[in-house]
């Protein structure tokens, strides 16, 4: 087995994994912080139960998110070391940079926030989740700046002594076009992603109220509604922001990365007009098609904004990237001279990220349009689809994720290093076998943990609210107003 | 002031950070079965970090960063070469983060008991093993002229070593131990000030033969200075804790870890990871350092926003300076609420 197999394997796991609990933490920690400022606002109770509830589900999943973040930073040094040495002066800056801003930040107004309770004043202490959730955003900022720089190297310089790049323009590299169009992207999706959550728990809950048999307080059936209603339009307006953000991308992809938009599509000859398959069927290795559904002309908007743009295919890419980087791009698991990453898997994500993201704001349109005036929604289809409407967005971002660094392939820095150049000289098969198995395993267990943690809080609902503390004793003497 | 030693500092100052924070969080956890004799004492324990332990933890990941950055070599050489290591911390971290969040999240025994397990097994080996990885670097490995790392798991597991990693373990057993007596009340905090006695005699053994072999393999008469100056900060905790002076104690234990941490980094430079090959190339603060644009522009960002940071930490300590005892423990019924 080639350890660079195994390395990329243990990166891919680890992080599909650690971006299940990313979005989710930026999107609630967002609803969250609007819930906590509507109440103060309103002082409606509502908003306050709503706070804790989905604060207390927000944990359950931070938790996960933090942990799995140290593994993140980590494993570049241990598993990618020449990747370390030749890109360090660039990406570490955005790494550290995210640590002392966003890293902190959250830390710790997150320990505020939730044992602040009764030690802050009301508006310090929503204060502090607006930070965490401000926090989220820095950290997403930085850390998709270090990724655009991967996919479009920018504001650098290549010392051929050291034979590493060398950073001459931060600003370029924090401005880069591939970042500036992806944090919008990300970010949106996110909150697409956390309000989805909010959807799905609300419809659950409003399911429950309705079957009296279940004895479970009908009082709050208003409450749900409230939330199914809110999250449902920030699905739908996150995203068509995540439609006109990604639209912009791949614009801003095929002229950065061509081979990535034809890898998209397994286009092999240049098209103009060009057409977008929704699916094919085709020979497993993606290069032979047998049957497609097509529309025509698609690809040439997606690709650059008119309805006539010639795309150019793989096999006139190949021919130019072999031209300007050389014969053979050195990767074992690519065939001599090929710079052709695999296309069946950037074809299937690349459909499975928007056709998941449009059928999220699709389910979301249904949540507003079925609990309109006061309706209370019934029948089977409806609660499976508002019940199936979080995994959309959350798995469209994983497709998101795998179709990016797939078809970035076989380059770790885009035209300059390659994956199979990026790994631990030092570090033997045996040892990454060990840490691949090691977190599979770990993340594994961990995940049935989480998720029925999870369940048992949503199973749970909004709870009244504590009593007021009883006047008899002292402050001083009074129990914590949260406690691990 | 060369910007490759600034740099040298400033990553001194966050693993300092990092030993003197973290490494109290380590010792509670470590002392959860020791301390905490039943369900809500040990709930007592847990709280007393509860809010604080995760900004702790940053000041790693901000170091793991800032090395990146500042000396992208060091931070290859030193991840790729301590893999295993590392991987056991990881885990441990891992295990330990979570076992804070979820233990009181289900009212079963078995639930809690594994979670405990997991705080005290997850504060254990790191604070064990980060004592090992310093010896180590302090010590030398074998880094080959390409300057990767060239020996194998068990080369890290030398005499010195492991004593680099008893005085780690010993040292923030004491700090935890300490930081309950400052923070806790009734018959906890008695129990932390007899046990931070008997603990801190020992790590003051153990603390002593360590930074004397150390000064006397690659001591210098700055690292020695602040080698006697850690022990003069423990022995002082040890009498302050003895006459119920707890914060003063406290200061004493957090001292002699900083003190210690900065006087390692003092014999270490200006190597940061020196070779024990013959034919090897150490990593200096030099070639193992980036550009001289990137560590500019770092400074700035470091400048401006580490005292930022600084701030708002001590504020959240401040909030939650009381004292924890057993009354301050909501019951079962109501510790599921947020």
């Amino acid at each position: 087995v080639d350890p660079t197999d195994i390395a990329r394997w243990q990166f891919a796991i680890t992080t599909v994994y650690h971006f299940l609990f990313v979005p989710i933490t930026i999107g609630l920690s967002a609803i969250i912080a609007g819930y906590q400022t509507a109440w103060l606002r309103t002082r409606n109770e509502q908003w306050l139960r709503l706070t804790k509830f989905f604060g207390k589900l927000f944990l359950i999943n931070f938790a996960i998110g933090v942990v799995t973040g140290i593994v993140q930073e980590f494993q570049f040094g241990m598993n990618w070391s020449d990747y370390s040495r030749f890109v360090g002066d660039i990406f570490g800056a955005p790494l550290a940079i995210e640590g002392l801003l966003a890293f902190f930040l959250e830390s710790t107004f997150l320990g505020l926030w939730i044992f602040g309770w009764d030690r802050l004043p009301e508006k310090v202490h929503l204060a502090c989740i607006w930070l965490v959730h401000v926090g989220t955003l820095f950290s997403a900022y930085f850390i998709l700046a270090a990724n655009s720089w991967m996919q479009n190297p920018v504001g650098f310089g290549y010392n051929e002594e050291t034979g590493r790049a060398e950073m001459n323009d931060f600003a370029a590299v924090m401005f880069n076009k591939v970042q500036l169009v992806t944090f919008p992207h990300v970010v949106l999706s996110a909150y697409m992603t956390g309000a989805a959550f909010v959807v799905g728990v609300a419809i659950w809950q409003l399911r429950r109220h309705r079957r009296a048999a279940d004895g479970v307080d009908t009082g709050d059936a208003a409450l749900y509604r409230r939330a199914a209603r809110t999250g449902a339009v920030i699905v739908l307006v996150s995203g068509l922001g995540v439609l006109v953000s990604g639209d912009v991308q791949g614009k801003i992809m095929t002229e950065v990365q061509p081979m990535k938009m034809a890898a998209a599509e397994g286009l092999y000859e240049t098209e103009d007009p060009a057409a977008f398959s929704l699916l094919t069927v085709g020979s497993l290795d993606g290069s032979e098609e047998k049957f497609a559904i097509k529309v025509p002309r698609l690809l040439s908007f997606l690709a650059t904004g008119g309805f006539s743009g010639e795309v150019k295919g793989i096999d006139e890419l190949r021919a130019e990237y072999q031209e300007t980087y050389g014969q053979d791009p050195g990767a074992a698991y690519y065939s001599p001279g090929d710079y052709t990453p695999v296309i069946p898997l950037t074809y299937w994500t690349f459909r499975l990220m928007m056709g998941l993201g449009l059928a999220g704001m699709a389910v979301g349109a249904w949540v507003l349009w079925a609990t309109r005036r006061g309706r209370a929604p019934d029948g089977r289809l409806f609660p499976a689809a508002a019940l199936a409407l979080p995994f959309l967005p959350l798995f469209a971002n994983s497709f998101g994720w795998i179709f990016t660094e797939v078809g970035r392939q076989p380059w770790s820095v885009f035209g300059l290093l390659t994956t199979a150049q990026s790994v631990s000289p030092s570090v033997s098969t045996g040892e990454v076998l060990t840490s691949l198995i090691t977190l599979t395993l770990v993340y594994g267990v961990l995940a049935v943990v989480e998720v029925r943690l999870l369940l048992t809080y949503i199973a749970k609902g909004v709870e009244p609210l504590p009593e007021p503390p009883d006047d008899d004793t002292p402050e001083p003497d009074r129990p914590l107003a949260f406690a691990y | 002031m060369e910007l490759t030693t600034v740099w040298f500092i400033l990553i001194a100052v966050l693993w300092v950070g990092y030993f003197c924070l973290e490494g109290f969080d380590f010792g509670v956890g470590m002392l959860l079965p020791v301390l905490g004799r039943s369900d809500t004492e040990r709930r007592v324990l847990i709280n007393t970090i509860g809010p604080v332990w995760d900004g702790n933890e940053v000041w790693l990941l901000v170091a793991g960063g800032a090395t990146f950055a500042a000396f992208p070599e060091w931070y290859a050489t030193l991840f790729s070469g301590f893999f295993l290591p590392l991987l056991l911390i990881l885990v441990a971290l891992i295990v330990r983060g979570l076992a804070f969040e979820y233990r009181a999240k289900r009212d079963d025994d078995t639930w809690r008991r594994n979670w405990d397990l997991a705080i005290i097994i997850g504060s254990f080996v790191p604070a064990l093993l980060w004592g090992v990885a310093f010896a180590n670097i302090l010590r030398g490995v074998p880094i080959d002229s390409e300057m990767e790392y060239a020996g194998g798991f068990f080369n890290l597991l030398t005499p010195y070593a492991l004593l680099g990693g008893a005085t780690t373990l010993l040292l923030f057993l004491t700090h935890g131990a300490m930081f309950l007596a400052l923070k806790t009340d009734g018959r906890i905090r008695v129990r932390a000030r007899a046990l931070a006695v008997r603990l801190g005699l020992a790590a003051a053994l153990v603390t002593v033969a360590f930074l004397g072999w150390t000064q006397a393999r690659t001591g210098t008469v700055g690292s020695g200075l602040a080698f006697v100056l850690a022990a003069v900060a423990l022995v002082g905790g040890l009498l302050a804790v003895r006459r119920v002076r707890e914060g003063w104690a406290f200061l004493g234990t957090f001292a002699a870890i900083g003190l210690g941490v900065a006087g390692l980094f003092l014999a270490l430079f200006p190597d940061v990871m020196p070779t024990s090959l013959d034919g090897g190339v150490s990593l200096t603060t030099a070639n193992a350092a980036a550009t001289d644009y990137t560590l500019r522009i770092m400074t700035v960002v470091a400048v401006i926003f580490t005292p930022v940071v600084l701030a708002y930490q001590a504020w959240s300590y401040w909030v939650f300076r009381k004292r924890i005892a057993v009354h301050h423990i909501p019951t079962t019924q109501s510790m599921t609420r947020l």
